[in-house]
């Protein structure tokens, strides 16, 4: 467990500027308590301090995961968000796309948006821009990158897709193994 | 909330329910009566009445359930029943003096005369035990004729009362008569009571009935001989076992009176226990230790709850949602449920689901954990507060540990630790998903850990244990569990309670609690009553559960202690969820050196040299002296080592200067 470097930190901030922009300020500035980034094995996690400090007692080989996992460094160097991360995306999202009942399942299952299951979309979205994806009711479901921008979907037929899939909290399902 | 109310079923306990609805029942036939009796000016307000005397009624029968429950589980003596009938009866005249219509006086009289000879008849003829069908057939007839004479007084008591005033209610005859059918309510409710009363001395003694048609004339109990005869061939067919468990546990009930002449009740206990095995697949060594636990109709209980599923629960996760918008939302799904009961704001119970529910949107969301209802308690008793230190010991797959962290709202630290490896996968995955952002996780051996990390407020223990209470869930359990296994794993949970006692802050108070899904004696009372020997400054203290059994003060000859009835068992046949066992300990701040040095020592000293060998050491004095300054040393490290282990707080810098 160590803090982050300069280039890792860069990568880690531009990756969650991409979804939830000026708010990144939230993240590191709380009222409440003072939290930190923190990389152990390859994965970046979000904690507070007081708790980091407490973790600090647990050996290298027998820390599993301590605060919130927000995603690891791949083998070539990339950051890679997780679903984990999701509560704070959710939390603090520029962007949002609502997506109706019968389009739930299928996003679930790792499928991209299609046109036919959007319920709502955050108004002048543009292209390519990191959202968090919300049921009707919402509940954050996952995240994605928008495909178009809010106007061009208008002319869009159904099955179209939307918003790429990036994310979803069927991963807790399907990806224990290697998520954690 | 519409459809979930349609959906709703009655509570799960049928006797209740059942008797309700015959209340329910009876108070709709008086309403139809009234109704044809009557005109239909008045129709209304004996509506009115009648639905607020069937709820009196309803009220009365809570009131009076706990009586009847004390008399059928105490075994019902035939001098109680006849005193309870004459009881009854002399309440009952005290209760028509006021009404006097004297024809209904008399026959009421006379039913009551009837019922009560006839109890003590068909007593009688229980005690020879032969005539099982005739009483049986006398019983039902009666009730019969019990039927249509209430019918008959029904209607006198209604031409009476309607007769009299023309059907025509007036200010004046309107008090007279709903004081009428007060009474008339009254009257029936009692007459429900002893018909209850009489169908449950009726069942209890149809099913020794039973026994005897079908077991106890064809039952005799195999001797050795026929028993080795019996397992060369392979054993015999399953009715036959049954059968034989049966007449062994009647046996067993009143064995002075029904025991074969010249047969020993081991010879019954060894036979049932061989049975049982065979029938439910045991092994003979965990059935006769399980079947030492209960008396013999709980065991079987016990036994044949272990091959019915408990109920799915989920625990509503409150970082998340509430229960109610959770509930709302299930049902919107297919799902029915229903709260869990009155002790928990968290748990719902699922009866049936169109979906699979561990794998719902709200789930993937983590708005809820599956989780069974035992697992809920230990949590309850640790009692977390917000901005605690918190150890949860071995916390795999992490339902504890995320309920933990939803009382603490997120604030203060939990360690989740789980000595597997690959557990604690499961564990971080359930503690992300859940949205727990207090929680470290690691993985170490729970007998490491003063030596990680001391200083909690609180420590969670759900020991590693070999899962009698949850035989339903694992039925592996059955066959793989052997002596030694209880042996080591008893062992493990006293090294891990002390670890745990050993991990809270010793500047302050703190709770540990210890808890097992098994229900034998030596996983659970013992181990807690070893660990209150090897540290005195922790007593066992009220868990805040208001159900479940006490603990066990003493089992087969071994002592635990009083306190230990401060404990809580949870049985699969009583309480519908897993068997478990729970107890909150309270470690006490750590007292001060001073305080604890006592004179022991030293005339233990005085002791060893007055002995035998006394005169041996005296021989070889010239060349053997006694250093008293480097013995000083010795003393003084023995002395801080026995102090340490009694559970207070020794200085260090002081043996520093002494030993080095």
């Amino acid at each position: 467990m160590r803090p982050l470097t300069e280039d890792e930190s860069k990568l880690v901030f531009t990756k969650l500027a991409n979804y939830i922009g000026k708010n990144l300020v939230h993240l590191i500035d709380r009222p409440d308590e003072v939290y930190c980034f923190r990389l152990h094995k390859d994965r970046v996690y979000y904690v507070p301090e007081r708790a980091m400090r407490l973790a600090a007692s647990v050996a290298r080989p027998n820390l599993i995961s301590l605060g919130t996992c927000f995603g690891k460094f791949s083998k070539s160097g990339k950051f890679k968000l997780h679903i984990t991360a999701l509560d704070y995306l959710a939390q603090y999202a520029k962007y949002k796309v609502w997506i109706k009942p019968n389009g739930e399942m299928p996003f679930l299952y790792g499928n991209h948006v299609v046109k036919a299951h959007l319920g709502r979309i955050t108004e002048d979205t543009p292209e390519h821009q990191g959202v968090v994806v919300f049921s009707m009711n919402d509940t954050p479901l996952g995240f994605g990158v928008t495909a178009r921008s809010t106007l061009d979907t208008r002319k869009l037929d159904p099955t179209a897709i939307i918003v790429f899939h990036q994310a979803d909290v069927g991963e807790y399902l399907r990806d224990e193994e290697t998520l954690f | 909330m519409g459809r979930r109310a349609k959906n709703k079923q009655g509570p799960p306990q049928p006797f209740v329910g059942l008797r309700d609805a015959t209340a329910k029942h009876s108070g709709n036939a008086t309403v139809q009566k009234t109704g044809k009796a009557s005109a239909a000016k008045r129709k209304l307000g004996a509506l009115d009445d009648t639905e607020s005397i069937t709820k009196g009624r309803a009220k009365k029968f809570k009131h009076e359930q706990p009586q009847k429950k004390n008399q059928s589980g105490s075994g019902i003596t035939h001098e109680n029943e006849n005193e309870d009938s004459s009881d009854s009866e002399s309440e009952h005249n005290a209760l028509d003096k006021e009404f006097k219509a004297t024809p209904l006086h008399s026959s009421k009289k006379d039913l009551f005369e009837a019922e009560s000879s006839e109890g003590s008849s068909s007593h009688s003829e229980d005690l020879t035990d032969q005539f099982g069908h005739k009483v049986q057939t006398l019983d039902l007839s009666d009730s019969e004729d019990q039927a249509s004479h209430d019918d008959d007084i029904q209607n006198e008591t209604l031409s009476e009362s309607s007769g009299s005033e023309d059907d025509i209610v007036t200010a004046r005859n309107m008090e007279k008569r709903s004081g009428a059918l007060d009474r008339q309510a009254r009257r029936e409710q009692e007459e429900d009571f002893e018909e209850t009363m009489q169908s449950m001395q009726k069942d209890q003694e149809g099913s020794e009935m039973m026994d005897v048609d079908v077991d106890i004339e064809g039952f005799r109990l195999p001797t050795a001989a026929e028993r080795e005869e019996e397992s060369r061939n392979g054993g015999t067919d399953l009715a036959t076992i049954q059968r034989r468990i049966r007449g062994c546990t009647r046996v067993l009930n009143r064995f002075s009176k029904l025991a074969e002449p010249g047969r020993s009740r081991s010879e019954y206990v060894s036979q049932i226990i061989a049975d049982i095995a065979y029938n439910y697949g045991y092994n003979e060594f965990l059935t006769e230790r399980l079947f030492q636990l209960f008396n013999v109709n709980e065991a079987i209980e016990f036994f044949e709850a272990n091959e019915t599923p408990r109920p799915v629960t989920i625990r509503a996760n409150t970082l998340r949602t509430r229960r109610r918008d959770l509930a709302q939302a299930l049902v919107n799904r297919g799902v029915n449920l229903e709260p869990i009961g009155k002790w928990s704001k968290e748990g719902l119970q699922v009866f049936e689901s169109s979906v699979p529910i561990g794998a719902t949107p709200e789930y993937l969301a983590g708005h809820y954990m599956l989780q069974a209802a035992s697992s809920f308690l230990p949590v309850i008793a640790l009692d977390p507060k917000p901005n605690e230190r918190i150890l949860d010991m071995a916390s795999a797959p992490g339902g504890k540990t995320t309920y933990i962290s939803a009382m603490m709202q997120n604030t203060g630290v939990v360690f989740a630790n789980d000595a597997t490896k690959a557990r604690t996968k499961s564990l971080s995955a359930n503690v992300h998903r859940l949205g727990c952002k207090n929680v470290i996780v690691c993985n170490y051996d729970g007998r490491e850990f003063p030596k990680v990390l001391g200083g909690f407020d609180r420590v969670l223990l759900d020991a590693p244990c070999s899962g009698t209470g949850v035989i339903s869930k694992d039925p592996s359990v059955k066959i793989n569990k052997s002596e030694r296994d209880f042996t080591l794993l008893s062992h493990l949970q006293k090294q891990l309670i002390l670890c745990a006692i050993d991990s809270v802050d010793p500047k302050k108070a703190s709770v540990v609690v210890y808890s097992t899904c098994s229900v034998m004696p030596e996983e659970n009372e013992a181990v807690v009553a070893y660990a209150l020997r090897k540290r005195s400054h922790v007593k066992i203290v009220p868990s805040g559960l208001e159900f479940g059994k006490e603990g066990l003060s003493n089992f087969r000859g071994k002592h635990f202690g009083d306190s230990l009835k401060l404990a809580r068992r949870f049985y699969p046949h009583v309480h519908n969820m897993d068997g478990f066992f729970v107890a909150k300990l309270l470690v006490e701040r750590r007292q001060k050196m001073e305080t604890a040095t006592e004179g022991s020592h030293p005339t233990e000293l005085a002791g060893f040299i007055d002995d035998e060998h006394g005169e041996l050491l005296d021989a070889s004095r010239g060349a053997l002296t006694f250093d008293a300054e480097e013995d000083a040393r010795y003393m003084e490290a023995e002395r801080r080592k026995r102090l340490k282990a009694k559970g207070y707080r020794v200085r260090p810098q002081k043996s520093v200067d002494t030993v080095v």
